[in-house]
């Protein structure tokens, strides 16, 4: 395309500019949304400019693919409930990476045909383009089916996967130097092969309580392929979107591994859910015996009809017993009574970054009432209870002092230094990574006993009677 | 070196600074949405879609190109659309009324 129109690459940096803006206004809940339209306002502009692009071929299929994807996008965009936005966030990330592995292939059949790649670089660039595009396209579809049930959600550690990774990442380095060499074309299926098996092999063996990782990794994949195309095809606007996400992704993912103290090796190989319960059967045996204080639903309402501020620390048991808005009730119901009601949110009590804000939000809880970590932990010393619901590792003090303990180090919310500590939970086994939590058996700790929505309810109901 | 990949490099590790300096402002509270806003905007790759199947010649890259333009377009589509029901959920005040 040597006859560019002007308006093309202009319209694709209007689209950038559009795209920066439009992040730039996320940083305010208040003015997001119109964010969000913004950077959707450049997008079609730059689809537009596109589409008039005079040495286009195949109009007619463009239009028939673009309009049968934009409407099966829309349509499951409005059906998909809000509790599964992270298996829908994961679909569409594998489907972007999907695309841009597609792309990449694609260049790479249209341009062997006459000789291989342009030059070098990209012929680099198509690689990388096709290897991480397919990673993050399977990897995702995985994600989606652990996070939808399809796939077992458990963590799994099997040296033959391990093996296995070892070997395809082996192979997808080897096919990639061979075609680099200038090697025959029947490399890159292989090279396909590799990365499409590696994708799922790696996000196979993860455990669900990982996902928040996994997802913002493979976000940031899925970036950095569309932008690996945009190197391929010349096209400056693919370069800086992608950029953008990938950047993204990579601060996100990030941030994750900060709030569980991991590194992102140790996530991806290191088999947490597997290793820890050998490690905390010992631990558990040594303290299930001591003493819980149980309190009835009637007497901690009697108490939280008392008080002047509460902290709720809302945790992934809430969401699956679908109680955030039993919860908010309760939390309206206090605010009547005078009570100062503040949500503690870790940055890992969802299935993605910043999940349990989405479904505190989807039950009207203003997001005036959230609060990360930093910003709350200083408050629990001030807080005359603080109600952990469905939430464990994220308050488990062992974090801060046991360095034996499988956490320790895990950055957690202080919920053990408030007046109070409500815990509602199911029974007193233990969670995710089986680790035992000293919390339960702290003098000023009450143990609420029951599922989530239940007992809330239960709560809001004696807190009625109690007038 | 050829100068079109300088120029690409160039952009790149500009949008590598933009991309940190912007994001590292988006609040915790909206992590969520902006992971799905980010996932749309990597939709943009339906443009290198178009580009392929602008240039297709036979049946292999026709149908290479088709299912990339699909897959992008629901992707963007799809990616606008649940980031904005996400933020039109997030209110500063309680609201009173039916929830």
């Amino acid at each position: 395309m040597n006859s560019v129109p002007d308006f093309i690459p202009l319209s694709y940096l209007a689209a950038s500019i559009l795209f920066i803006i439009g992040l730039k206004r996320l940083s305010s809940p208040a003015h997001a949304r119109s964010g969000n339209l913004i950077a959707a306002g450049g997008m079609a502009l730059a689809l537009i400019a596109m589409l008039m692009a005079p040495d286009l071929s195949h109009r007619g299929l463009i239009l028939i693919a673009l309009g049968i994807g934009g409407i099966a996008g829309v349509i499951g965009a409005r059906r998909v409930a809000i509790t599964d936005m992270p298996q829908m966030v994961a679909l569409l990330n594998g489907l972007g990476g999907g695309a841009a592995a597609l792309v990449s292939t694609n260049e790479f059949v249209q341009v062997s045909r006459m000789a291989f790649f342009h030059s070098h670089a990209a012929s680099f660039t198509g690689i990388f383009g096709a290897v991480i595009g397919s990673i993050s396209f399977t990897g995702s579809l995985i994600a989606f089916g652990k996070l939808q049930g399809i796939v077992s959600e458990k963590a799994l550690t099997s040296s033959t996967l391990r093996t296995a990774n070892i070997g395809l990442a082996a192979l997808i380095l080897i096919s990639a130097g061979v075609l680099l060499a200038g090697g025959p074309g029947y490399w890159f299926l292989a090279l396909l092969l590799a990365a499409l098996t590696f994708g799922a092999t790696m996000v196979m063996p993860i455990g669900g309580a990982d996902m928040p990782v996994v997802i913002s990794l493979l976000n940031s994949f899925t970036g950095l392929a569309a932008a690996a195309t945009g190197f391929t095809l010349d096209n400056t606007a693919l370069i800086i979107s992608g950029t953008l996400v990938g950047a993204s992704g990579t601060l996100l993912t990030q941030l994750m591994c900060k709030a569980m103290n991991r590194s992102i090796t140790n996530v991806l190989f290191g088999g947490f859910g597997a290793a820890a319960p050998a490690g905390a059967a010992g631990a558990g045996a040594a303290t299930t015996q001591r003493p819980v204080r149980e309190i009835t639903a009637a007497d901690a309402a009697v108490l939280l009809a008392n008080i002047r501020s509460l902290i709720v620390v809302p945790g992934y048991g809430m969401a699956v017993a679908q109680a955030q808005h039993a919860v908010r009730e309760l939390a309206d119901a206090l605010a009547k009574r005078g009570v100062d009601v503040k949500y503690a949110i870790h940055p890992v009590a969802g299935r993605m970054p910043g999940h349990m804000n989405v479904l505190l939000a989807e039950a009207n809880v203003p997001y005036t009432q959230l609060f990360d970590l930093d910003q709350i932990n200083g408050e629990f010393a001030h807080a005359d209870v603080a109600l952990v619901i469905g939430a464990n590792d994220v308050v488990n003090p062992a974090a801060r002092t046991d360095t034996a303990s499988p956490i320790y180090g895990m950055p957690i919310l202080d919920a053990d230094k408030a007046q109070h500590v409500i815990v509602i939970k199911r029974s007193m086994n233990p969670g995710f990574a089986g680790i035992d939590n000293p919390l339960y058996y702290e003098p000023r700790t009450m143990m609420l006993f029951g599922d989530a929505k239940g007992a809330v309810t239960k709560l809001l109901e004696e807190l009625k009677t109690a007038g | 070196m050829n100068p079109v990949l300088i120029t690409q490099l160039t952009i790149f590790a500009l949008a590598v600074f933009v991309g940190f300096e912007v994001i590292s402002k988006v609040p915790v509270v909206l992590h969520t949405p902006l992971m799905s806003g980010t996932n749309a905007i990597h939709g943009i790759v339906v443009i290198g879609g178009i580009v392929v199947l602008g240039t297709a010649h036979g049946v292999l890259e026709t149908t290479l190109g088709f299912i990339a333009v699909v897959f992008g377009a629901m992707n963007l589509a799809g990616g606008f659309v649940v980031t904005d029901r996400m933020l039109e959920m997030f209110k500063g005040k309680p609201r009173s009324g039916p929830k």
